[in-house]
């Protein structure tokens, strides 16, 4: 029996790497989705064909390969443009979502926030969500803010009204699922109450536009960005989307070729957008098989993946929830999360419990999944977490839990 | 190593009941080290009389097998002469954990208490007892760990 309208059977033989054993020939279990998915053979193809066939640098030479390479990038854009209903000229391409943010926080960030100034995060933030704002408040004499977490894994709205009441905030910026909780943020209201008061918002999308339809206009954010790698595509491809008002009264962030209009001796004129963000040779080959990642998800249809997380999260949860010495993080209501679950189990170590069902042949992740901040507001050092995604089943999350009750007994819990 | 391996009763019982976990006040040796790819923490203080290690503790917090290996390691050291201290090995410490083949991915763990040791005895080394060439050496041997 499988979890949903889905063909599994069909999307597992797209993932060479699903046949494979490991430890003793125990099938794999990848539950490690929340830091990288795996690749279907379709965008391994792509990659290895553009390098095969049609290799060369974009956008600059006229012969036929360049014209091929130039047209199978580009074609990205558009994909990607359609995939979050934006305009392809809004779309930059970098190398994940740590450089889009640090893009941001770099340049429209050094242009905008001020001494006295206050930024807004979250604490079930990424580090990569945090760090970069800690290095501009600091520079700029400016504060950052913190919207708390409820004991539900859910943040409290109500502290974000009165940050926006001093009047001083320039920008908010929040993850639209937590990585660790998978907790959805309800980034509409957000966005919402920011603007009533000419607040910017930054939407950090890593987790969620792999897993859940979005609509970047709907939303209606000013900068949104997501990791190709964490929806089937490569690793090296990140997506910002920003605002065309906003990108054109931006500074560059990288400057060098490809991204000038003309360049003399004292002063250079920029590229139009998204060129203007794009100095230096791109990652062609995986943009390009992002490209086939895209399709790949849209053939499948956005809301059969969030239907397929919602039935395993359920199946996991209720299973994982009977086993003795077991915490589980974050909220029951699956409305509000995604395929992602945070636990602990009795006092195993994380560490301890991954090494043990790892040999089972099971990968999740321990430790504090770069987000320190929420571990101190969960009060542990490390939580375990296994995350899913469209190619996982329900007979794995069985491998998975005989595998944690082997660990509890082991550890004589 | 299986897991069944790793996680004997000892190393359990190491991890449950910590052997000298503690502080020590105004330690002579006192150093603290995080591992940053997992978060372990590990604090030790250790005090010295006659060239011999006349007292330790540590604090921290992580997985069975480098609290067990900390606490171990104390255990090893108390009242032991500062020379012997001073080369202890990465073998002798997997030696004493009854660990000799742990994998790539945990034997950081094992070890971070052995780093931790180096770096202080090398503070003590170049601060208090001047000794530049030993402090140096000993700093090498800790950077090389892992």
């Amino acid at each position: 029996m499988q979890a949903s309208t889905i063909n599994i059977e069909n999307i597992r033989r797209d993932f060479p790497i699903l046949q494979r054993k490991v430890h003793n020939n125990k099938p794999l279990v990848y539950f490690d989705n929340a830091a990288t998915t795996q690749k279907p053979i379709q965008v391994i193809d792509s990659i290895h064909n553009y390098y095969l066939n049609y290799n060369s640098n974009i956008h600059r030479a006229v012969h036929q390969l360049a014209e091929e390479a130039t047209a199978a990038y580009e074609l990205t854009r558009d994909k990607v443009a359609k995939f979050i209903n934006v305009n392809r000229e809004e779309l930059i391409f970098v190398r994940g979502t740590t450089e889009a943010i640090n893009l941001i926080a770099y340049s429209w960030g050094r242009q905008n926030v001020q001494k006295g100034d206050i930024v807004v995060t979250t604490e079930y933030e990424h580090h990569s969500n945090i760090v970069p704002w800690q290095l501009l408040t600091k520079e700029k004499e400016a504060k950052l803010e913190y919207i708390g977490v409820d004991d539900n894994g859910e943040l409290i709205l109500d502290q974000l009204d009165d940050y926006l009441n001093t009047g001083r905030v320039k920008l908010v910026t929040v993850s639209h699922m937590s990585n660790v909780l998978g907790t959805i943020t309800n980034a509409e209201e957000i966005i919402r109450r920011c603007h009533k008061k000419g607040v910017k918002v930054l939407v950090d999308a890593a987790q969620s536009v792999p897993h859940i339809k979005v609509d970047v206009q709907k939303l209606d954010c000013d900068f949104f960005a997501f990791s190709a790698h964490k929806m089937l595509g490569p690793t090296g491809v990140g997506v910002l989307w920003a605002r065309k008002e906003i990108l054109e009264n931006m500074q560059p962030f990288n400057a060098g070729g490809d991204m000038i209009r003309e360049v003399h001796k004292y002063n250079t004129t920029w590229n139009d957008l998204p060129y203007k963000f794009e100095a230096g040779t791109p990652n062609i080959a995986d943009v390009i098989g992002f490209s086939a990642a895209l399709d790949y998800l849209e053939n499948i249809g956005m809301d059969k993946v969030r239907e397929h997380e919602i039935e395993l999260t359920k199946y996991a949860l209720e299973k994982m929830s009977v086993i003795k010495g077991i915490k589980l993080y974050g909220t029951p209501d699956m409305n509000k999360r995604g395929g992602v679950i945070s636990f602990n189990l009795g006092d195993i170590h994380p560490h301890d419990l991954a090494t043990i069902i790892d040999e089972d042949g099971v990968a999740i992740r321990s430790g504090h999944h770069c987000a320190q901040v929420l571990m101190e507001r969960l009060d542990v050092s490390a939580t375990s977490r296994a995350s899913f995604y469209i190619y996982n089943t329900k007979e794995e999350v069985d491998v998975f839990i005989r595998s944690l009750n082997r660990a509890r007994e082991l550890f004589r819990i | 190593m299986s897991s069944a391996d790793i996680y004997r009763e000892i190393i359990l019982d190491y991890y449950r009941n910590p052997r000298n976990y503690g502080k020590i006040d105004n330690p002579d040796i006192s150093k603290r080290d995080s591992n940053p790819l997992c978060g372990d923490e590990l604090e030790m203080h250790i005090n010295l009389k006659d060239n011999k290690v006349s007292d330790v503790k540590f604090t921290g917090k992580g997985c069975a097998i480098s609290q067990a290996s900390a606490s171990m390691l104390t255990e090893l050291i108390m009242g032991k002469d500062f020379e012997y201290v001073k080369k202890l090995t990465k073998e002798d410490i997997l030696e004493n954990l009854g660990l000799p083949d742990l994998g790539p991915a945990r034997i950081k763990c094992a070890l971070l208490s052995l780093k931790v040791l180096k770096y202080g005895i090398y503070s003590y080394l170049s601060e208090k007892l001047n000794d530049v060439t030993s402090a140096d050496k000993i700093k090498e041997e800790a950077s090389g760990l892992f």
